[in-house]
């Protein structure tokens, strides 16, 4: 420190550490301010949602979580209603199920298809070129704007009245699904991505045709990443508002829905709508609403966050062999083939079980 | 010798295959239905951004020809009132609105999350990072109405008691709104960014740290600069976003369109313009009704123009280090 050769060669030494230092602690609190965004996010609504009178003394705690609990109960069971002491989401945590299931059935496939297509099958050339990144300026677009296309497309069906879908719940799970398709292209793409060219030369070596490697090989290795993409996509369904405002979510729905071509309204829809209603107790409902909206996603997310660390990964791999076996098994109960598999290796002498007529390939060209 | 019992050997991934002919018909049609299906598949998200276009353009053009309005002072004019008589429909107090409400969030966020990316790239330990990454990426999980309505519970409040005895406080007003949008796209900034930072080469840092530099001094004359063109696009797709941001600044920053420097006042944005006409009891086909898909237009415009930029900088930035 006090050489002179240290001043030399390590001009303004105290300066530079004292900055660095401060440095790393606004990184720091930068970093942890997030943490504390969610801490506070977390802990005003909670507050907000107990105090709904009657509002015990704050040291009765175990009043406070019975009130709270009778609280919560309430408003997820009851639907709306003009008086706060009654009004709950049972429609909006209905239509938002009911949401959920239809993107994932409609996004998921189609998502997994298209990606599947880019990275597999799609010559590289201008076709490949352009879809891809389309999709990319896709993710950039504002939810509202897929409102608009779902009001104009879905909705009215471009004024074509017998298509036309109207406020049905069809509408809102198009107009979603359309929304959260370039994230599942996106993940799956990045997941296939990462399956080693290896695998799937081998298998091709092995003979098996493009579409067996896929369905055999490559999807199974890629399908945590598929998996961690389509939960967090999903999520982010379960959580748009404005699109819904457009394509016709009701703010005062009674009942819940039964069929895809009810009526509708969702669970952040019924939420802004008592956020925006003037009586303060709505607000208190309101909360209680944020708080079975964040339970549900902030599930969903912690879940999509494991399966994507090792141990979650090896969790996952494990569950999706185990229902690929019961697929081929069922696969091959009701689509028989591979007769001479079922039927013993006989060239190896090794004894297969008893012949069983009910997987026989009685079409088979080729009898052993 | 024993002959131990035999079952038959479970594979269930590959059974093996004697002749390609063997197969059922179920097999033999996926080879053939597979490929054109999910061709369609990927021509969906074709369609769509075609969908968007042809949409916005089309009703954009009749809103035009029905309301009689040319497009420079569509752009341009100063007064937006659409129920009066007679209506007048110049959208710059949205667009001056929507440009307020990105600069505020930029303010907050930009700086926010470049740090946060900087510490979980260049400082924390990875035990650390192991807990604050997913910490940020659950923040990123929570959808905007949830920030909107804390706006309301909230950030508005506490400006109110801080700032009401200098100035007065609007309830509805651009400031907490671009406060809630800022922290809203705080984990887009973190984690594109820290992508990026983490993605420069080790070498770069360990010549760096051989000439004597401090870990400061990586940090921002070696690593950021490296990691520039990266950082820049998550700061454009983090703007778009906040343009883009519809449900936090509906509730938070209210529905006057008007152009003013204050903050503390309430503004509309063009996504808040939109929900409101669509709410509202316009009929179906009147120039009112029709305003929103231009204003949809124009959204789309400015946030495609940004995607693309951040698109080309970030390409830019991958032929450099590939």
């Amino acid at each position: 420190m006090s050489r002179p050769s240290d001043r030399l060669y390590r001009p303004r030494q105290v300066r530079r550490r004292v900055f660095g230092v401060l440095f790393a602690g606004l990184c720091l609190l930068a970093t942890l301010s997030g943490v504390v965004v969610l801490a506070v996010l977390l802990g005003s609504v909670l507050a907000k949602a107990m105090s709904y009178p009657p509002n015990p003394p704050w040291y009765a705690l175990g009043q406070h979580a019975g009130e709270f609990w009778r609280f919560m109960t309430r408003i997820a069971t009851s639907t709306n209603s003009p008086e706060p002491g009654e009004a709950g989401f049972k429609a909006g945590i209905a239509g938002s199920l009911w949401l959920l299931v239809l993107v994932a059935v409609i996004a998921i496939p189609t998502g997994v298809g298209a990606g599947l297509y880019l990275e597999e099958y799609a010559p590289p050339g201008r076709v490949r070129r352009t879809i891809q990144t389309n999709i990319a300026n896709l993710a950039g677009v504002p939810s509202i704007v897929y409102g608009i296309l779902g009001l104009v497309v879905f909705s009215r069906a471009f004024g074509f009245d017998p298509l036309a879908l109207g406020k049905m719940l069809w509408a809102g799970a198009l107009t979603l699904s359309l929304l959260v398709l370039p994230i599942v292209v996106i993940a799956t793409q990045e997941s296939l991505r990462a399956v080693p060219p290896s695998l799937r030369q081998a298998a091709l070596a092995l003979g098996a045709t493009r579409w067996q490697v896929i369905r055999d090989h490559v999807l199974p290795s890629a399908l945590p990443g598929i998996l961690t993409g389509t939960i967090l996509s999903l999520s982010r369904a379960i959580g748009e508002t404005a699109p819904l405002l457009m394509v016709g979510a009701a703010n005062s729905i009674l009942y819940t829905p039964s069929s895809p071509a009810d009526y509708y309204t969702a669970l952040p829809v019924e939420i802004y709508n008592f956020a925006t209603l003037p009586r303060e107790e709505f607000r208190t409902v309101a909360a209680g609403g944020i708080l079975i909206l964040l339970a549900l996603l902030l599930s969903m997310n912690a879940v999509a966050i494991f399966l994507r660390t090792p141990t979650g990964r090896r969790f996952a791999g494990r569950a999706i062999s185990q229902v690929s076996r019961m697929g081929w098994a069922v696969s091959q109960a009701v689509f028989p083939s591979h007769r001479a598999f079922a039927n013993g290796d006989s060239e190896a002498g090794v004894p297969g079980p008893a012949p069983n007529p009910s997987i026989t390939n009685p079409g088979d060209p080729h009898p052993k | 010798m024993t002959q131990f019992p035999q079952t038959a050997p479970v594979s269930p991934k590959l059974p093996p295959r004697r002749h390609w002919m063997g197969q059922s018909w179920f097999q033999k049609g996926q080879e053939f239905v597979i490929p054109p299906l999910i061709f369609l598949c990927a021509l969906i998200t074709v369609l769509t951004t075609i969908g968007i276009v042809a949409v916005l353009g089309v009703e954009s053009f009749r809103f035009f020809r029905a309301s009689g309005v040319g497009v420079l002072e569509f752009l341009t004019g100063t007064t937006l009132n659409p129920k009066g008589d007679p209506p007048r429909f110049g959208i710059l107090p949205l667009i001056w609105g929507t440009f307020v409400i990105a600069l505020g969030s930029s303010l907050v966020a930009l700086p926010i999350g470049l740090l946060s990316a900087i510490f979980l790239s260049e400082y924390a330990p990875s035990r650390l990072r192991a807990v604050l990454k997913p910490t940020l990426e659950l923040l990123a999980g929570v959808p905007s109405i949830v920030y909107g309505y804390l706006a309301l519970l909230l950030v508005t409040p506490v400006l109110k008691a801080v700032l009401e005895p200098l100035v007065r406080v609007e309830f509805y007003n651009a400031l907490s709104a671009s406060i809630v949008v800022g922290v809203m796209i705080i984990p887009m900034v973190s984690s594109l960014s820290e992508d990026v930072l983490s993605a420069v080469p080790r070498g770069l840092r360990e010549a760096a740290y051989g000439l004597g530099a401090t870990k400061f001094e990586v940090s921002t004359r070696v690593v950021l600069p490296a990691g520039l063109s990266g950082v820049l696009a998550s700061f454009i797709l983090a703007i778009s976003r906040a343009v883009g941001e519809t449900m936090a600044v509906l509730l938070a920053a209210g529905v006057k369109p008007q152009i003013v420097l204050n903050p503390l006042r309430s503004v509309e944005t063009m996504t808040a313009y939109i929900v409101n006409t669509m709410k509202g009891e316009a009929a179906v086909g009147t120039p009112e009704h029709l305003s929103l898909y231009a204003v949809g237009l124009a959204l789309f415009g400015v946030t495609l123009v940004m995607n693309i930029i951040s698109g080309i900088i970030l390409r830019h930035f991958r032929e450099e280090y590939q």
